[in-house]
């Protein structure tokens, strides 16, 4: 086979040889299942969409601006943030600060002002996650930091919680004074709303706590496409339902039983959605199990012992902070067992 | 997870974890085996084992006749190398492999005169009287002797010895051989067509290894997607006693030893490096060494010819081809496989999974390629590298169990403390975690660098 001459380029084939062209020299493997980072946050995105319908049926559009808010305050402190640190504007696109504020959106309360929702987005994703050095270098969930923000610098807007404006046939509750209500699980304790209303979202709350089963049709789907890891999610819930059920059997006038406590807050979204958030949980099998029952644990002692009534956000940030520990101690052992040296 | 669930319920045998890539079998698997008889000058590489290399037995300028040994070593561990056609030889000079390694290596021009090779060549390759033949006839050592002889290593992709892996040791007695019939690299069809087309010779092959390791029982693995090739073997091994037909899920990287012996015994392989298949009773054959091994016992034939197959969007003509170990891959290229398309990008020394991509044409073919694999931009990944999502798909899809990312953060930091307590060694680099990894990191290749940097600096600090 004749050379052929320096510069012909692809294309310029002699005849009678193979065609000569620029070959590429890269190590196996040389597939890829073609499932992006990208495509992975806007399955989440397209999983929190009954979620958003559910809670914009129940308090109107103002849902829907919220969320906008929250997620135009993450877009915005990601743009910044990569301004200042000289990196291309690529990140946006990425669909991690989408995701970022709508799980921070959904954790809110409805009657929230505009202007809070784009503060806790952009402390979010600033104080959250490009200090630490962007996606995948955050070490606690950004959402579940932007809520933290808000709760201390608004304590006041962030206990106002709203009743659904539509209430089912059937499934109305007793009255209830006004919006400013202490809180639903507080408040559920005095009137204990039916399981079937708190499942369809009948309970006043944050955005995504109100219904149960938006939020477990949008989990199911993360799950079943393989998005969410189900490890997470089945820890949480058992974890919680065995601390429920243990307060529930020592002292049953105290405590609700654990299937108010499935149903109730943000249980359903807090396991699907949050505690299924990659970056601050362990990579290994175990530390994932580990990692689940003890949101679930926790959130369960914040609800029945601790001063707010809703445990997901310090649960979150508790075992996100636990995370390296837990990855340290559950190294995975090889199939075959550990390499034997010497 | 969805798709090993039904690989259970099919009752296929299989292993945790792994990969599902697709299969793109399609582009050859239906097309038989034909006879490819190169007209430009071979080079034939002294180094196509894993072992010391061979030293030249012919001199420049000699004529050799087809299947006369032209290399050998003094030392057991290698392999020695026959001429493939009658020729003459010329000046020894240097051949880059397919895995980018240059050895020595002799050319030879094929005879203008006479018959290059026996006739009916391709006939007898595939056919062989085996009927009649008693695998117990032939004693053990003389089968390893015999095996050795006639050049014959592992045709899987690793060229081990075969005479070697097979000879009996007291303290490690085997029960079971397995004959590796699983191809789970996407593309690839050669195996395919020979226990398709030359079914007999392969379980031959297996009863002669099992007889010459000891074991008792052979078991020759196929993945579930080759029904025809399933059928076949199961015909030629009915009522040879000790033969079993093992049906695999289909999946990746099944015919990893790692993985296969597992699936198909429930034993597990003490770790790499140390850990080996006859640590727990089995060897392990490709199904294209256990033919050439039936070759070399009943027929006397030297390895020197091996089936190719050229495959992938970037190539005219797709096929599977009996080819002489040296011929030029170009010439192969272009007089059987029609060249490369204009949307060739990458040409692979073996499949997509594993198969190391080809920089230059002028490559030989040697013992360990069983096939060709020419990508275009459309099939095959461009890595753009982001960061790390601790989304867990590797850890989740590592057949090994292992953690890539993790090894390939210490890797990267060149923390070898760190990568070992990962137990990095263990990895056998199928590259199921860079097919996963949604960020695009190429892990596998981390992996695979920081494995060969450790051990050179563990070298250097000796």
């Amino acid at each position: 086979m004749s050379e052929a001459p320096a510069g012909t380029g692809p294309g310029g084939a002699a005849p009678d040889v193979v065609k000569t062209q620029e070959l590429f020299v890269s190590a196996a493997p040389h597939l890829a299942a073609g499932r992006s980072t990208r495509w992975i946050m806007f399955q989440v995105v397209a999983a929190l969409m009954p979620l958003l319908i559910a809670s914009t049926v129940f308090y109107g559009f103002r849902a829907i601006l919220l969320t906008v808010f929250t997620v135009a305050g993450c877009l915005v402190a990601e743009a910044i943030a990569n301004a200042i640190r000289g990196r291309s504007q690529a990140s946006l696109g990425d669909g991690s600060a989408v995701v970022t504020g709508m799980i921070l959106a959904f954790s809110l309360p409805p009657a929230l002002n505009f202007y809070m929702a784009v503060i806790g987005g952009a402390v979010a994703i600033s104080l959250a996650k490009a200090i630490f050095g962007g996606l995948g270098h955050n070490l606690f969930n950004p959402a579940m930091v932007g809520r933290a923000f808000l709760m201390v610098c608004f304590p006041a807007a962030m206990g106002v919680w709203s009743e659904p404006a539509i209430v089912f046939e059937g499934m109305a509750l007793a009255a209830v004074d006004g919006v400013t209500m202490a809180t639903p699980l507080q408040a559920a304790v005095d009137r204990m709303p039916g399981l079937a209303a708190m499942f369809v979202g009948q309970v006043g709350g944050s955005l995504g706590e109100t219904s149960a089963l938006a939020a477990l049709l949008g989990g199911l789907y993360l799950v079943l496409r393989g998005v969410a890891d189900w490890r997470p999610v089945v820890g949480t819930l058992a974890g919680a339902m065995i601390v429920a059920f243990i307060a529930h059997w020592a002292a049953p006038q105290t405590y609700e039983g654990p299937g108010f406590h499935l149903f109730a807050g943000a249980m359903m979204f807090g396991a699907f959605f949050i505690a299924t958030d990659y970056v601050g949980a362990p990579i290994t099998p175990a530390g994932r199990w580990i990692f689940g029952f003890g949101v679930g644990g926790l959130v369960m002692v914040i609800r029945l012992f601790g001063a707010y009534p809703e445990g997901f956000m310090f649960a979150i940030l508790i075992m996100n902070a636990m995370t390296p520990l837990i990855e340290r101690v559950t190294v995975p052992t090889p199939f075959g067992g550990h390499v034997v040296t010497n | 997870m969805i798709s090993s669930l039904l690989d259970s319920l099919r009752g296929l045998k299989s292993f945790p974890r792994g990969v599902h890539p697709p299969h793109r079998k399609k582009y050859a698997e239906a097309a038989p085996i034909q006879m490819f008889l190169p007209t430009e000058q071979l080079l034939i590489p002294f180094v196509q084992h894993i072992g010391a290399p061979c030293e030249p037995i012919v001199k420049p300028r000699q004529q050799v006749a087809y299947g006369e040994l032209i290399a050998d070593a003094a030392t057991p561990m290698a392999a020695p190398i026959h001429a493939p056609i009658a020729g003459t030889t010329a000046m020894g000079s240097m051949a880059l492999l397919p895995s980018g390694r240059r050895v020595p290596a002799i050319p030879i021009t094929p005879a203008t005169e006479g018959e290059v090779l026996p006739p009916d060549f391709l006939a007898r390759f595939l056919g062989g009287d085996y009927e009649k033949f008693e695998p117990t006839s032939v004693d053990p050592d003389e089968i390893c002797q015999k095996i050795r002889a006639c050049g014959v290593v592992g045709l899987g992709g690793a060229t081990f010895p075969t005479h070697i892996k097979l000879k009996r040791n007291p303290e490690k007695p085997i029960d079971t051989l397995i004959v590796n019939g699983c191809e789970c690299e996407p593309y690839l069809t050669s195996d395919h067509r020979l226990m398709l087309e030359s079914p007999l010779a392969v379980v031959i092959g297996g009863q002669l290894a099992a007889h010459a390791c000891g074991a008792s029982r052979v078991i020759i693995a196929i993945e579930a997607n080759k029904p025809d090739a399933i059928e076949a073997i199961r015909k030629a091994a009915e009522g040879r006693p000790g033969v079993e037909v093992a049906v695999c899920a289909t999946k990746y990287p099944m015919g990893g030893e790692r993985q296969l012996v597992p699936a198909v015994l429930g034993r597990t392989i003490p770790s790499a490096p140390r850990g080996l298949p006859l640590d727990v009773g089995v060897v392990m054959v490709n199904c294209g060494t256990a033919h050439s091994i039936a070759r070399a016992i009943v027929l006397d034939a030297p390895l020197t010819h091996r089936v190719v197959t050229l495959t992938g969007g970037g190539i005219a003509r797709p096929g599977n081809w009996l080819v002489p170990l040296g011929t030029r891959l170009g010439e192969l290229l272009e007089k059987a496989g029609g060249g490369l398309t204009d949307e060739a990008v990458k040409v692979l020394g073996g499949g997509p999974m594993m198969g190391p991509t080809i920089p230059n044409l002028d490559v030989p073919v040697v013992k360990g390629i069983g096939g060709i694999t020419v990508m275009t931009e459309a099939e095959t990944a461009r890595w753009q590298e982001s960061p790390c999502i601790r989304c867990s798909r590797c850890v989740d899809n590592c057949p090994l169990h292992l953690s890539p990312t993790s090894i390939a953060h210490a890797v990267k930091f060149r923390d070898w403390d760190l990568a070992a307590r990962f137990d990095m060694n263990a990895c056998c680099e199928c590259g199921c975690c860079s097919y996963v990894c949604p960020a695009q990191i190429p892990l596998a290749q981390y992996i695979r660098a920081g494995k060969n940097q450790a051990r050179m600096m563990a070298a250097q600090n000796k």
